[in-house]
């Protein structure tokens, strides 16, 4: 580099700088999304579930809400679900509802 | 080869000269870190998850799997081909969504060597790849010959069947082919290995087939250990379904197998005289997929040790280790595991390459066996970061109730069939 003149250098910051917001999809470099990825085995990616296990795709982030909050609570009953939701914070649970809620 | 693949293997092949040619460039991805090129070696739950993941997250990066096979069979329901619930297309996936829909360039050849320092890769095609990042999720291979008598060749008669394929074709035939009355011998290794439950679980739906099929024969295992994954429970299953059919013989009522003669068909436990069976189904001991080793990556045990927020390994920088290779205790090595750190060393990953922070890892398992068709079972937890590695969040997780209903077995036999759709679909399409 050190051979290089500065207004090459300027405009190679330039460049790098451009090139560092483009490759990552908004989002996906998130808290939300890396606690999501965890709901995504069972239900599915983006929560569409192709099987027997409920999707979440298209359902809002309130209702992704009530629903882990409920499971976790043991007020809906449930299989697996009350065993997951009890390794969750009221705050993860928020991040994964606004998340999953605004996938399509 | 497709010609994809072919045109950025060139580049990859040519990087090197391009950095004086295109001044700039290669400095610039040294210097911003802004784009990159993962290499991921094997296609199964750790590596495909990785590399799906990662061109979600990241669509800048360059990620290309190599993968041996064209298509990949799943260990995670080859017990239920086994009892003739399913047949092999069932558990058989293939790249394509890969490759079209996801902008992954799969190469399906084989790593032979990993160069840590010039940070490439050879393969047995001949040709080299090189990496930013390199992702090494060969799953497991087997220390033949540490049981005396079980070498490679003596896998054929008495098969493992704990990589699907050929070997599940013929453990399902030799089933088919044995007489009513007849023994299965299942011997089972010590901790840790790949799927806990699995061995019980394939009890369980060999006893099914035979019930209905050969109801006079029996099932022995010999086990190497005292105790096993969700016991609790595949006993309870057990003794309402297969009443009297399945004889557990733990490691110190001499369960532990010394020595086999794959001719004869007959297992040494320690206790006791030769064992024949009619079909023995021996489940040998494990290690870390065989590139691991080539690349110096194994401890003395033969498994991977890692960082456990990124999964790179603590030998080479810049080489990550994930899924049933990797030492991620207290994770099983199961599928879903793999798959769980395949979207963390992903994260991780992305974060680097863009020079962020990364966000806080989650992990996650959620293991169902079925005891039979309308009776399952499932084992969950929730993992964070601690300060001394992995640990599962308390008061999480944990079995399926025991002495529950019916209808709860049946629910959650429903749930296994849907976790198996949902799981295979969010890593290969």
């Amino acid at each position: 580099m050190k051979n290089l003149d500065p207004i090459f250098c300027a405009g190679l910051a330039i460049l790098s700088h451009a090139a560092l917001m483009s490759p990552l999809h908004a989002g996906e470099l998130s808290r939300g999304a890396m606690l999501s990825a965890s709901c995504e085995g069972c239900h599915g990616t983006d929560g569409h579930s192709p099987g027997s296990i409920p999707s979440i795709a298209g359902k809002n982030a309130d209702y992704i809400k009530l629903a882990m909050q409920d499971f976790r609570s043991g007020v809906r009953k449930s299989t697996v679900m009350g065993r997951h939701m009890k390794g969750y914070t009221e705050e993860e649970i928020v991040l994964i509802a606004e998340y999953l809620g605004q996938r399509k | 080869m497709n010609h994809l693949s072919r045109r950025k293997f060139v580049g990859m092949a040519s990087a090197a000269g391009a950095a004086s040619s295109v001044l700039g460039w290669p400095v610039l991805a040294q210097a911003g870190k802004t784009s990159g090129r993962v290499v991921i070696i094997g296609g199964g739950f750790g590596g495909a998850s990785c590399a799906k993941y990662l061109s979600r997250i990241a669509p800048g990066i360059d990620v290309t799997l190599v993968e041996r096979d064209s298509k990949f069979i799943t260990c995670p329901f080859s017990n239920a081909v086994l009892g003739g619930l399913y047949d092999m297309d069932f558990i058989t996936h293939g790249y394509d969504a890969l490759q079209n829909k996801h902008g992954v360039t799969v190469v399906h050849d084989s790593a032979t060597d990993v160069d840590a320092g010039a940070k490439k890769i050879k393969l047995a095609g001949g040709g080299e790849l090189v990496y930013d990042r390199l992702v090494v999720s060969p799953g497991i291979d087997f220390k033949w010959g540490s049981v005396a008598g079980y070498d490679e060749a003596a896998s054929e008669m008495m098969p493992h069947a704990w990589k699907a394929g050929s070997q599940t074709t013929i453990l399902r035939r030799q089933l088919e082919q044995m007489p009513d009355g007849g023994v299965v011998i299942i011997a089972a290794p010590k901790n840790p290995f790949r799927c806990p439950p699995g061995p019980y679980e394939r009890a369980s739906l060999i006893a099914h087939y035979l019930q209905q099929a050969k109801p006079k024969s029996k099932i022995l295992i010999y086990d190497a250990k005292n105790k096993f994954s969700k016991q609790p429970l595949f006993e309870q299953g057990w003794a309402a379904l297969y009443p009297g059919m399945i004889e557990w013989i733990k490691e110190s009522d001499g369960g532990a197998i010394e020595a086999v003669d794959a001719k004869a068909m007959t297992v040494h436990p320690t206790f006791d005289d030769p064992q024949k069976g009619d079909v023995i189904n021996f489940i040998p001991p494990q290690k870390a997929g065989n590139i691991a080793e080539v690349a110096g990556l194994t401890n003395a045990d033969g498994w991977c040790t890692v960082d456990q927020r990124t999964f790179e390994s603590r030998v080479h920088s810049d080489i990550h280790v994930i899924g049933d290779a990797a030492v991620a205790t207290p994770m099983p090595k199961s599928g879903f595991a793999a798959s769980s750190q395949g979207k963390v060393c992903a994260t991780a990953i992305a974060a680097s390459l863009s020079g962020q922070e990364m966000p806080e890892p989650s992990y996650v398992n959620t293991c169902y066996s079925l005891v039979g068709p309308a009776y399952g079972i499932s084992i969950a937890a929730v993992y964070r970061m601690q300060k001394e590695g992995i640990a599962g969040v308390k008061g999480a997780g944990g079995v399926s109730p025991k002495d529950e209903s019916e209808a709860f077995r049946q629910d959650e036999a429903r749930y296994t069939v849907g976790w198996y759709k949902s799981i295979t679909s969010d890593i290969w399409s």
